[in-house]
């Protein structure tokens, strides 16, 4: 067999599992991930995704099976280690901290990060801050207490506390679902922006899914059910079937 | 006395102390498996229910069993009612959120102690017990009283237990524990549920307490071990579960009589204490509870 | 001004009008202000824990009390003089609070609450066991010899009134400033963030355990310290300081004072300490305050005085 150059994949899990009980929620997945791509991770509910990308980021442990990060082995890092190590993760209820300011919310994430890199100057910290709050396009609310923000804009907060982190994986479950039809184009503008970083993206919206994703993962009962380039999926009849008779 | 009746002395003193123990944890655990209250008063309840039971004997002169027939039912009446305004007036404001609730109830306690302290005062009085007859054994005689209390309280817990899997008002109880969003959903009065399981809790320890009192003293600080132990008990039982709080009780009842027979009974209470922390930590369902939610 | 200009010029003014009292005050109330700054130190370390961090503790008695017997016990027993003693009262709060912390933690909200009350008994329970070092209830009364504390130039007699209020005053000033900075650190905004939002903390990467349980040593620390401090200042160590009393009392006044600010944990200690000794002058009942102050502290002002003040007038203060 001829000899091919093989690029390591930024994520990759081997035979993943998560069982509850009887229930096989995520089952001996299989899934990886190249630097620098866009991946939608779809399918319909109770497919498993949030399952498998909470054991990828390693808020739930696994039953069995392993996660490496661009070769290292992380299975047995705890969650904030793996965030250390380049993994976020926004919540798919949103998850900020209501009663601080916009700029409080982002700073905790940009703290982190720059307390690892040891140069945490105070100005330093807020001029990152901002740079992430920039990004999203929520510059004029940082002195707002988070909690008085709309919902869409508490969104972009939890995604721009996900990017103070300049992670190498940045794993956002949901995140278009409860924002106006604007808001989603900007959602779109932004992640279209971000560039280096690696993205997964768990969607529902397939409008979203189209426009942003390199490749797209289809998940069903626990498995992978297909992969491939946005145009092999919609061609595929497994993904069609699977999605007939239930809600999306 | 040879070691093999002391150990049997022991024995039947602790399955006293079970019995009494059972009735009140399974008031402590009721109000946690429904509410997710930990009510710290619980032993001021337990406390109030003998203090008053003195009280209602000392109306009623004539034979004994009258008065204490009259504590039986008006105590656990009054204590219950107590806890049900408790309930309505400052529980049900606070939205039951748990460290409030605990605050609030520590509040509970002080009030309740100090008014036990102002109008009945330091001293320990006794309870007569309604009848005086003693069984005798080969080895030793025994109150036929304390028979009867473990007897009566076996039945107390039977009862309960039909209450919970029979009655509709239990299972109003056991929806509201399972799930109480859902409860809420199918139009069950929480609230209401609430106000009746505090109440039922209180009652239950109240019950313990008066059937106690003819044995032991009716003195205002007579609330705090028996809290402990039940406390001791529910942890290892299991919160919520009827099973491992009767099994617990057994348990702690039994060894807490032998231990304090042949120990110290600081070092034993030391140790369960010691006992219950750990447990908590590192097996937080217990025996027999369900995983934490 | 900047706020942390404000907030340092506020903390100086009242440590000066403190100071200012020791010749003013007649005698009796004196000697109550003595006592109430120690314990408001005690009320500050609880303020960390449960105020910051959001660790509603039931066992604090238990880090107040190895302060006191860690101190007492080495003056009683082996002799040895004030310095020596005083920190032997804080390694015992540490590496109590170390243990105690790292077992506790494991658990939250009601759990941890049950915890650490069974731990804080369990000690209660061990002062009584081994009564003949510790006395008991009764307690070991403290040779004044013993008590001196030694300055270069100066050596300091706690049973001189004047002398007392001061050191209690020195105490009060370097565990303010002390708390004032860690809690405008990153390291308080940490535990502030973790108590709102421990989830999220997590997944940004942040080691809760780790800083839960640093917020516990440093809060039993400075609990020892009050309670080594009284041993020293009041030449006293009784069981009664391990009682379950000893935790709740905390919890009221920094609850009354107002959770989660520096200023809190004085100003509720100095007002209990007058309301019972108020209310002890019309009726023995000061339980009956205690009780009714929590409930309606719970339900009415659970922000506790500085916090209302914060919240209404001035939102500056840490």
């Amino acid at each position: 067999m001829a000899a091919m150059a093989t690029v390591m994949p930024l994520l990759a899990t081997q035979g993943l599992s998560r069982f509850f009980g009887g229930l096989k929620a995520v089952d001996h997945v299989d899934f990886s991930l190249s630097k620098g791509e866009v991946r939608a991770l779809i399918g319909p509910n109770g497919a498993g995704k949030t399952t498998l990308v909470s054991l990828i980021c390693g808020r739930i442990p696994a039953s069995s099976g392993r996660v490496f990060l661009e070769g290292r082995d992380i299975s047995r890092l705890p969650a904030h280690k793996r965030v250390r190590a380049g993994i976020a993760y926004t919540f798919q209820i949103t998850s900020i901290f209501a009663n601080l300011s916009v700029l409080d919310n982002v700073a905790l994430a940009a703290q982190r990060r720059l307390s690892d890199e040891q140069s945490s100057s105070h100005r330093s910290l807020e001029q990152n801050s901002r740079e992430a709050l920039e990004q999203v396009g929520l510059a004029p609310y940082a002195q707002m207490r988070a909690g008085n923000l709309s919902y869409g804009h508490q969104r972009l907060v939890e995604i721009a506390m996900g990017l103070a982190l300049k992670p190498r994986l940045l794993i956002l479950d949901e995140p278009t679902q409860g924002l106006s039809d604007g808001e989603i184009e900007s959602f779109i503008a932004l992640i279209g922006k971000i560039g280096a970083a690696t993205v997964l993206l768990i969607e529902h919206n397939m409008d979203v899914v189209m426009a942003l994703a390199h490749r797209i993962t289809v998940m069903d009962q626990g498995h992978i059910l297909a992969e491939g380039t946005p145009d092999e999926i919609r061609a595929n009849g497994d993904v069609q079937r699977a999605y007939l008779g239930s809600s999306s | 006395m040879a070691f093999g009746p002391y150990l049997l002395l022991a024995g039947l003193e602790g399955l006293v102390t079970a019995a009494v123990l059972a009735l009140m944890a399974l008031g402590l655990s009721l109000v946690f498996g429904v509410m997710r209250v930990v009510n710290v008063a619980h032993g001021e309840f337990y406390m109030l229910g003998a203090v008053l039971a003195w009280w209602f004997a000392s109306l009623v002169s004539g034979h004994p069993a009258l008065g204490f027939l009259l504590a039986l039912i008006a105590s656990p009446m009054v204590v219950a009612a107590i806890a049900f305004a408790a309930d309505r007036l400052v529980l049900r404001r606070l939205n039951y959120e748990p460290e409030a609730t605990i605050v609030a109830t520590i509040g509970l306690l002080y009030i309740i102690q100090q008014l036990a302290l102002t109008f009945y005062g330091p001293e320990a009085r006794p309870v007569q017990p309604p009848f005086d007859m003693r069984l005798s054994l080969p080895w030793f005689g025994y109150s036929a009283y304390k028979l009867a209390v473990i007897a009566a309280s076996a039945c107390l817990i039977l009862a309960t237990w039909i209450m919970l899997t029979r009655t509709r008002a239990g299972l109003l109880m056991r929806a509201t524990q399972s799930d109480r969003e859902t409860a809420q959903a199918f139009g069950i009065p929480v609230d209401r549920v609430y106000a009746g399981v505090f109440a039922l809790g209180a009652g239950l320890a109240a019950l313990a307490a008066v059937l106690i009192v003819p044995i032991q003293q009716a003195h205002y600080l007579m609330g705090q071990d028996p809290l402990l132990l039940s406390f001791i008990v529910v942890i290892i039982g299991g919160l919520g579960s009827l099973r491992g709080t009767v099994v617990a009780a057994l348990l702690i009842g039994l060894s807490d009589g032998i231990i304090s027979m042949f120990f110290s009974p600081t070092l034993a209470k030391m140790l369960a204490t010691l006992l219950v922390a750990l447990v908590l930590v590192f097996r937080p369902q217990g025996l027999f509870g369900t995983a934490a939610r | 001004m900047t706020s942390t200009a404000k907030a340092v010029s506020l903390h100086l003014c009242i440590i000066v009008v403190l100071f200012a009292l020791n010749f003013l005050l007649p005698e009796y109330h004196r000697g109550i202000l003595s006592r109430v700054m120690v314990l408001s130190v005690f009320a500050m370390g609880y303020n960390l824990a449960f105020g910051y961090a959001g660790l509603l503790s039931l066992g604090h008695a238990m880090f107040f009390a190895a302060g006191l017997y860690g101190a007492g016990l080495t003056i009683y027993h082996l002799g040895w003089s004030a310095w020596p003693a005083l920190a032997a009262g804080l390694g015992a709060g540490a590496i109590l609070a170390l243990v105690a912390g790292f077992l506790a933690l494991r658990t939250r909200g009601v759990a941890f609450m049950i915890v650490t009350l069974m731990f804080a008994q369990a000690f209660y329970l061990a002062t009584l066991y081994f009564t003949t070092y510790t006395r008991g209830e009764e307690g070991l009364v403290l040779p004044q010899s013993a008590r001196n504390l030694s300055f270069p130039g100066a050596n300091l007699d706690p049973t001189v009134p004047a002398t007392r209020y001061m050191l209690a005053l020195a105490l009060l000033t370097v565990i303010l400033f002390l708390l004032l900075f860690l809690v405008r650190s990153s390291f308080g905004r940490a535990l502030v963030a973790v108590r709102e939002n421990e989830e999220r903390m997590r997944m940004l990467g942040y080691d809760v355990f780790a800083n839960k349980l640093a917020a516990l040593v440093v809060s039993g620390v400075i609990c020892a310290a009050a309670g080594a401090a009284y041993a020293i200042l009041f030449g006293y160590a009784g069981a009664g300081f391990a009682s379950i009393q000893y935790s709740i009392l905390p919890l009221l006044w920094v609850l009354l004072g107002g959770a989660a600010t520096t200023l809190g944990p004085i100003v509720g200690t100095l007002f209990m300490f007058y309301a019972v000794d108020v209310t002890s002058s019309y009726t023995n009942a000061y339980m009956l305050v205690v009780g009714i102050a929590l409930i309606l502290l719970v339900l009415y002002f659970p922000k506790g005085i500085a916090g209302a003040v914060r919240a209404r007038w001035l939102p500056w203060l840490p």
